[in-house]
């Protein structure tokens, strides 16, 4: 495990326990190319590292305001992260749930982990392991967009998936 | 840790030094009352205290009393009599003509102990008679406590209330871009004097609430990874986790009597419930079992009843205020108002119940009765939420973000009388303590 984590740090070196973790189910083990990925090779990033996650299968979804329903575009994604994830399984993962600030504080921790749960929720409904996954809320407390308008908002509710070295 | 409480426990040691002998009492004809719909702030004359350290203390007499929107001090200019002897009677002529209706004498001196002796002698200028006259003894540290102590009393004996001016707040101290804000944990008096921080700002930390004897706090932190509720002995530093819980804890507030701490706790289906521990044998107990977010609960003063925030009529994000008895029994909305209702929080007179409500692309802080009737709006801003209440009911402190960041204000149940706070930082998630002892 300790090994595992400190080789994340190097995307390269993932690539490679990437390859060696899956060799139990070599049918399903040639990597999926970007052109596959449907990125026409636009990202440089090392298939299987976490940059690979988030830059080619996009690591985060929105929701609209006050609700943790997962919408269609979202689905979309989380498919695709489901799928990533399913083939590169060294990862253990953590859900970031966060909500925008037109909400009270203490609402907000709570709208933040209901949707951390459904992003995870629907992630095992595509096949993750459940003991792969965990999720925590940050509310409104870590906003990505600083401005005071609709746009901003919008960026801030939302999931992240994050992934972590070794899953535990 | 250590040396930012020691400071702490010197004081809380010597609030026990000070001590008090009354000169003088008398019948009270001088009167405010506070509960009529629109209050006159009534003009009061306070010359400097007599004595070095004099003007200092009536200055912070003088701060407290006008912040509370009760009183006017009238401008020292303007006196005709000059003060030489605050225990000699003064010229209440002299005074009528600048219509003062109070006048507040002092001196403060220094004891061969080292301790300083402040006295304050309240005077009603047209029943031509003293009010109430009375001196303190207390440590040098605790200067500024003596002030506030006399503006309490000179409160309390005008408007029949208790004051709020002899007490603290804890709140979480921001700073730092808002995508990248550190969070500490502080406490300071009421005035935004003696700023202490309680934490190091290198985890997250939200809604410190003072327990009834005010002296622990619990708060939500999120220092092991994991969002979790906390007590921390003031003094000592000691912390604590609360409970061994599974998930994520959060919206902690102690019971009247300091014995439970409830707070939310996250279902594994992504909803939370609300739990009462006992803090002496650890139990737990389930108080709502709903697929709804149930959070932000408070006891009625009383302990035998909480009302708390919930989605559960109306689905997602339609919150609204429920109350229910202490052991979670008959459960029932009270808000219906136009908007989404947070934070209640109950009035320690029981009468009132305290909240945010979004409406209208609004925050506002407004205030119902334990029935939901009579809501009221005291103040509404772009983004403001979380009010807490002075000790004495009449007064909300919350947090306004704007330019930036948050910072605290106060304002009155006639909600006439807005104030911000002077914080050095941004500021935010209020809490009042207890009047102090």
């Amino acid at each position: 495990m300790g090994r595992i984590a400190a080789l994340t740090r190097n995307p390269a070196m993932i690539a490679l326990v990437a390859a060696l973790a899956i060799t139990g189910c070599a049918s399903k083990k040639t990597p999926n190319s970007a052109a596959e990925l449907g990125l026409n090779g636009a990202g440089a990033a090392t298939p299987g590292s976490a940059q690979d996650f988030t830059v080619n299968i996009g690591d985060r979804i929105f929701f609209d305001t006050d609700s943790s329903s997962i919408r269609a575009d979202a689905q979309t994604t989380l498919s695709r992260q489901a799928q990533w994830l399913n083939q590169y399984r060294q990862y253990a993962i953590v859900i970031e749930g966060h909500a925008d600030e037109r909400g009270t504080r203490e609402y907000n921790l709570a709208l933040g982990a209901r949707r951390a749960a459904a992003t995870r929720d629907f992630l095992i409904s595509k096949g993750v392991s459940a003991s792969r996954l965990k999720t925590i809320s940050y509310g409104k407390e870590r906003p990505v967009a600083v401005c005071d308008d609709i746009s901003c908002w919008s960026q801030n509710r939302r999931a992240v998936t994050t992934l972590s070295g070794a899953g535990s | 840790m250590k040396s930012i409480l020691k400071p702490l426990l010197m004081v809380a040691a010597m609030a026990m030094g000070i001590s008090s002998v009354a000169i003088l009492p008398a019948q009270a004809t001088l009167e405010l009352n506070v509960n009529k719909g629109n209050v006159e702030p009534m003009p009061i004359a306070i010359p400097d205290f007599q004595g070095g350290l004099g003007p200092q203390i009536s200055e912070i007499v003088t701060a407290d009393l006008k912040r509370s929107g009760l009183f006017a001090p009238i401008d020292k200019a303007a006196f005709v009599e000059k003060i030489t002897n605050p225990d000699a009677t003064p010229r209440f002529d002299d005074w009528k003509v600048i219509n003062a209706q109070a006048l507040v004498t002092g001196s403060v001196s220094k004891e061969a102990d080292g301790r300083i002796r402040a006295q304050y002698r309240l005077w009603d200028i047209f029943g031509n008679q003293q009010l109430a006259g009375e001196q303190f003894f207390a440590n040098d540290a605790n200067q500024r406590r003596v002030a506030h102590i006399i503006a309490d009393a000179i409160y309390e004996k005008i408007t029949g209330e208790k004051g709020y001016f002899d007490t603290r707040v804890v709140f979480v101290d921001e700073s730092g871009a808002k995508n990248a804000r550190k969070k500490r944990l502080a406490i300071m008096d009421q005035d935004g004097a003696n700023v202490r921080y309680l934490s190091d700002g290198r985890s997250i930390v939200l809604t410190p609430r003072f327990s009834p004897n005010r002296q622990e706090i619990t708060y939500m932190s999120y220092e092991s990874g994991q969002p979790k509720v906390y007590l921390l002995q003031i003094e000592t530093g000691q912390r604590e986790l609360v409970g061994n819980f599974p998930g994520m804890t959060f919206a902690p507030r102690f019971s009247p009597d300091g014995q439970k701490v409830i707070m939310s706790l996250l279902r594994d289906d992504g909803n939370s419930n609300i739990f009462a521990m006992d803090l002496r044998s650890r139990s737990t107990t389930r108080l709502t079992d709903s697929t709804a977010i149930d959070t932000s609960p408070s006891y009625s003063p009383d302990g035998s009843q909480i009302v708390f925030t919930s989605d559960r009529g109306g689905g997602s994000g339609r919150s609204q205020i429920y109350v229910m008895g202490a052991d979670g029994s008959n459960p029932h909305r009270i808000s219906f108002g136009d908007g989404v209702y947070s934070t209640p929080v109950w009035s320690p007179r029981g009468d009132l119940i305290a909240f945010t409500k979004q409406s209208g692309g609004e925050f506002q802080i407004g205030v119902m009765k334990t029935d939901g009737s009579g809501e009221r709006i005291l103040s509404s801003g772009f983004q403001q939420e979380g009010p807490t209440w002075a000790p004495n009911g009449r007064v909300l402190m919350f947090f306004r973000d704007s330019a930036g960041g948050p910072k605290l204000v106060s304002v009155d149940l006639t909600g006439r009388n807005e104030q911000q706070i002077p914080t050095a930082n941004y500021a935010s998630d209020p809490a009042w303590s207890p009047l102090l002892e």
